[in-house]
């Protein structure tokens, strides 16, 4: 039996002879601080079933460091890179005895992902996890549902790699190094060579200047305004002899980007929040290097970022010879540098008034955490006990979602019907086709129990009742490969602290092939 | 619990665990279904329930048909098809063929998991095909070391789904054009017999996309071209044996010479931002790309590929696959309605998916059953006709050749891929169609890469 589960683990992935190390693989996606962390990761898996062994698979493949299995009677620890490892104390013990004997077990793990599990398992291990500050993924498959509830009580993210990033160029409120770099540029009296080949930025800030001059004290921001200064910028692509315009990318370039270059330079709403959070507010010996970095930008962006975030310091591409772009590259870049420099002295400041030691947030940590200023997110989870106590449950958000019957929380609802049904009965309904008929009966008086003591007057159709009596607890691959995938990126997020977790409860349905995510 | 326990119980675990789909037996087991195997597929094939399709009978009749009937069609071994492999395997398909032209690069070992550093070099198809069938038992996976190309019509024809785990548009514009050339019209009706449904999965980074196609009846790839974003990323192994384009040089300096030779020194990260690491990448990229007798290796380009590339990851792949590979489950058995017929999904911030029906076009090129119309002027160069065959939106060709039907005979007006006929044709380009001797209703055949069918087009001549 322990034999098979090993196997099992293990069938789809021994990647530990693989000769490209994940650094060069997935330098790109998380880079290689993101990978050293997934790297120097131990995770714990409990229930090797499809669902947990699918998790591990898409774990094992980008190179977590070690896992460890708990399940049912057994106990095993696995480490990918080269040995497995068993943990011999505790053979013999399942999840339930863990708990009972040997809760700080689970102390020694980045993060724990518990599958298949009966709620009251899980309402003890969140327990023990919350108290500890160890994150707890919970991943279940169901017939065809999917369901997976992330409990962290605070998670910080630099980088979080948003999909659109707008540009920090600063052409609003251009600083004096942008200036006096635009001001070299003489567009009347260059070669067309040269004219060509001037990046659109500084085509922008000329113009810009010329707008101020002849049009208005104001930047463009009507689209009628923003259509006027294009036609300006157009006015100056260079003619041939016969009066027709050149053809000139650059400008075209500068004429297609007015549109997003010119937009306010502001500190993000959600940025604004942490600079107002307690954890900002009252630092702490205990305080986290992302707290006091918050701190210190926000000091920075009363003093001597004049309102602004620190310059991030990187521009798109675009059409210039090699030698301008990197002059104008340059420009920035040194602008960000002193930016960082100024945050790195406050954070300085505040790490010595907390009696911390400066290296405590090395250079490379300062520098990741200003360029991404702009970006950073925080998320906080409820913890489970809140979430099923009658009195905390989140019953106007369930309430409100059930205004569609149909909408994915109904899933939910039934869910935490089986789970009482198990409970009762000791066993999960529909299990055997003889059971199926009965149990809808019995089914319904669960979810109707259930319902009543969290007070959530809603009505739930018969139909869900009867399909989930009718999925017997089944757990089809496919649906278990889906949240396999799904909840190991999640796991990777929280380890390397890159992309965002969801938060906090997330229902697939492969019946409809929906998704929606809840707080709950 | 592992020492002592008694044989019966140890069967009996070994049952319910296999039952599971997950374990193996430990390589060559017996021929016969142990009992309990498909246990979790049962409940939703001989079980009535309110959301079943409107089809759908229970019974073991569907079972039967996955076990042994359904043909199933896997294009591609990689990332998503090592993934979809596995999944239709565990769901009860067992004749599954798998066609794919590539051999295993090392660069795939991270999520392409059927394969090991063993198998380097070898047909992914064949490492593949071997894997399932010698780990699940009664799996009869046949592979194909093939392009999709190289397969008639009357091999696609003997499957009942076909589904796709490709990272080329060009591909699945091709099956998608062979699969609706088989569609069979009587006095305007559809013969539902001459389809065969397509599932399309793909994936980019942390999103990805499943599409169900039926021919006939939904969108079709064709439908939908203006949906594909340009597309950016490059296969590693692409990267690694075969570059083709100037970008795969730069990649290759990043991706192994940099960490390789370490050039500003131990342990310095390579910077996208900082100008000596990019001119570092764009002199060797140089050596690389003439090796190839690539062109078109800038510095420009260098700093642009250094920081787009989207390599791939197992996890999108797993989800990605899994849809599919239910979807491909629902259409076998009618367990349940398909998805009409589009889903994206995204995990960078939290999880996403969308489901939409793509609509049909309704002069599609592929699907429509219509003839596509050019309206021109017969004073026009036959270049005209080149560009818009290429640059449309909705046609996308890469290199046509333009053939018409004069004087009793097929006239090749222009063709590309073959440099001597190029030669031959390439003043045709600059001719009038009214010089070529093309008359107001003439039929051009056009043959491309992007569709297994040759495609009619009829000249309206315009004042």
């Amino acid at each position: 039996m322990f034999q098979e589960k090993e196997v099992c683990a293990c069938i789809w992935c021994k990647v530990g002879e693989n000769e490209m190390s994940g650094k060069l693989l997935f330098g790109k996606l998380w880079g290689d601080h993101g990978q050293e962390a997934l790297e120097s990761a131990h995770v714990c898996v409990i229930n090797a079933t499809a669902t947990g062994t699918e998790i591990l698979k898409n774990l094992v493949l980008p190179g977590i460091g070690a896992f460890t299995i708990v399940d049912g009677n057994r106990v095993s620890g696995e480490d990918v890179g080269n040995n497995f490892f068993l943990q011999k104390s505790h053979i013999g013990q399942s999840p339930e005895k863990l708990l009972d004997n040997d809760p700080s077990f689970f102390n020694r793990f980045n993060l724990v992902v518990a599958t298949q599990l009966p709620e009251s398992t899980l309402l003890r291990l969140a327990e023990v996890l919350w108290n500890s500050n160890t994150p707890l993924l919970i991943c279940r498959t169901y017939g065809l549902v999917g369901y997976m509830r992330v409990v962290i009580k605070e998670h910080t993210v630099v980088e979080s790699h948003p999909d659109n990033m707008l540009e920090d160029l600063r052409l609003d409120k251009p600083f004096p190094e942008l200036t006096e770099h635009v001001q070299d540029y003489d567009l009347e009296h260059m070669d067309k060579k040269d004219h060509s080949h001037t990046p659109w930025i500084v085509i922008v800030a000329k113009y810009l200047t010329k707008w101020f001059n002849e049009k208005s004290e104001q930047l463009p921001k009507s689209y009628k305004e923003k259509e006027a200064f294009k036609e300006l910028i157009r006015q100056g692509i260079l003619k041939n002899e016969n009066g027709t315009p050149e053809d000139e990318e650059n400008f075209e370039e500068a004429i297609k980007n007015v549109n997003t270059a010119l937009n306010r330079t502001e500190v993000p709403r959600g940025i604004e929040e942490l600079f107002n959070d307690d954890c900002c507010l009252k630092l702490t010996e205990q305080s986290s290097s992302f707290w006091i970095l918050v701190r210190a930008l926000k000091e920075f962006v009363a003093n001597e970022g004049q309102g602004s975030l620190p310059v991030r310091g990187t521009i798109p591409d675009m059409i210039a010879d090699s030698s301008k772009f990197i002059k104008l590259q340059n420009v920035y870049r040194e602008k960000a540098k002193k930016d960082i420099a100024a945050v790195g002295s406050h954070a300085a400041k505040l790490l010595q008034s907390l009696g911390k030691a400066p290296e405590s947030i090395s250079e490379r940590e300062l520098k990741l955490f200003c360029s991404n200023a702009a970006f950073l997110r925080l998320v906080r989870c409820r913890s489970l006990a809140e979430e099923h106590s009658p009195n905390s449950c989140s019953k106007d958000a369930i309430i409100s979602h059930m205004d569609n019957p149909d909408s994915e929380i109904v899933l939910y609802l039934m869910l935490r019907a089986v789970n009482r049904f198990y409970k009762q009965h000791g066993r999960y309904p529909g299990v055997y086709n003889y059971q199926v008929e009965d149990d809808i009966g019995k089914l319904k008086s669960c979810l109707t129990g259930f319902l009543q003591e969290h007070g959530l007057s809603v009505v739930v159709k018969d139909d869900y009742v009867h399909e989930f009596c009718r999925y017997g607890a089944a757990e089809p691959h496919a649906v278990a490969a889906f949240m396999g995938g799904a909840a190991a990126q999640e796991v990777i997020k929280v380890i390397t602290g890159q992309f965002v977790i969801f938060n906090n409860t997330f229902i697939y349905s492969g019946m409809s092939q929906t998704s929606a995510t809840f707080l709950l | 619990m592992a020492d002592g326990e008694e044989p019966e119980k140890k069967r009996r675990r070994l049952e319910e665990l296999l039952a599971d789909g997950m374990a193996v037996d430990g390589g060559c087991g017996d021929s016969a279904d142990w009992e309990g195997r498909w246990n979790h597929v049962k409940k939703f094939l001989e079980r009535s329930g309110p959301f079943t399709h409107p089809d759908f009978e229970p019974g073991t009749q569907a079972l039967d048909f996955l076990l042994s009937t359904c043909k199933v069609l896997v294009i591609g071994a990689g990332g998503l098809g090592c993934e979809l492999l596995k999944n239709l395997a565990l769901s009860g398909f067992r004749q599954i063929h798998v066609i794919d032209m590539d051999t295993i690069d090392v660069s795939n070992l991270n999520r392409q998991f059927l394969f090991r550093p063993k198998d380097v070099g070898r047909p992914k198809a064949e490492v593949a095909a071997e894997f399932l069938n010698s780990r699940i038992p009664n799996c009869a996976v046949v592979p194909y070391f093939k392009k999709i190309q190289d397969m008639d019509e009357s091999f696609y024809r003997q499957f009942h789904i076909i589904v796709c785990g490709l990272d080329s548009i060009i591909a699945r514009r091709w099956i998608n054009g062979m699969l609706m050339s088989f569609l069979h019209y009587e006095d305007g009706v559809l013969d539902p017999s001459s389809i065969i449904p397509l599932i399309d999965g793909g994936t980019e980074g942390f999103k990805g996309n499943v599409r169900v196609i039926i021919p006939g009846m939904t969108a079709c790839v064709e439908c939908t071209l203006a949906l594909y974003p340009p597309q950016v990323n490059f296969p590693m192994c692409t990267i690694a044996s075969m570059p083709r384009l100037p970008e795969h040089c730069i990649e290759y300096v990043r991706i192994l010479q940099w960490p390789k030779e370490q050039p500003f020194g131990e342990g310095t990260a390579l910077d996208g931002d900082d100008p000596e690491h990019i001119q570092w990448i764009y002199q060797k990229s140089l050596e690389r790309a003439s090796q190839f007798n690539i062109k078109g290796v800038t510095y420009r380009l260098t700093q642009g590929v250094v920081k787009r590339i989207i390599p791939a990851v197992a996890s999108t792949n797993a989800v990605i696959a899994a849809v599919c590979a239910t979807e491909v489950f629902k259409i076998a058995t009618s367990a349940y309605v398909p998805l009409n017929n589009y889903l994206v999904f995204n995990d960078v911030d939290g999880l996403y998916t969308y489901s939409f029906e793509a609509e049909r076009k309704e002069n599609c090129p592929a699907c429509s059953q219509l003839p596509q119309n050019i309206e021109i002027s017969p004073s026009a160069k036959l270049q005209e006709i080149l560009d818009y065959l290429t640059n449309n939106a909705s046609l996308q060709m890469k290199s046509p050749a333009i053939t018409a039907t004069m004087y009793g005979g097929n006239k090749t007006l222009y063709l590309q891929t073959v440099a001597s006929i190029e030669e031959r044709t390439r003043p045709n380009l600059s001719k009038t169609l009214k010089e070529l001797g093309l008359v107001d209703g003439q039929e051009l055949a056009v043959a491309d890469v992007t569709t297994p069918q040759t495609m009619l087009f009829k000249l309206h001549f315009t004042t």
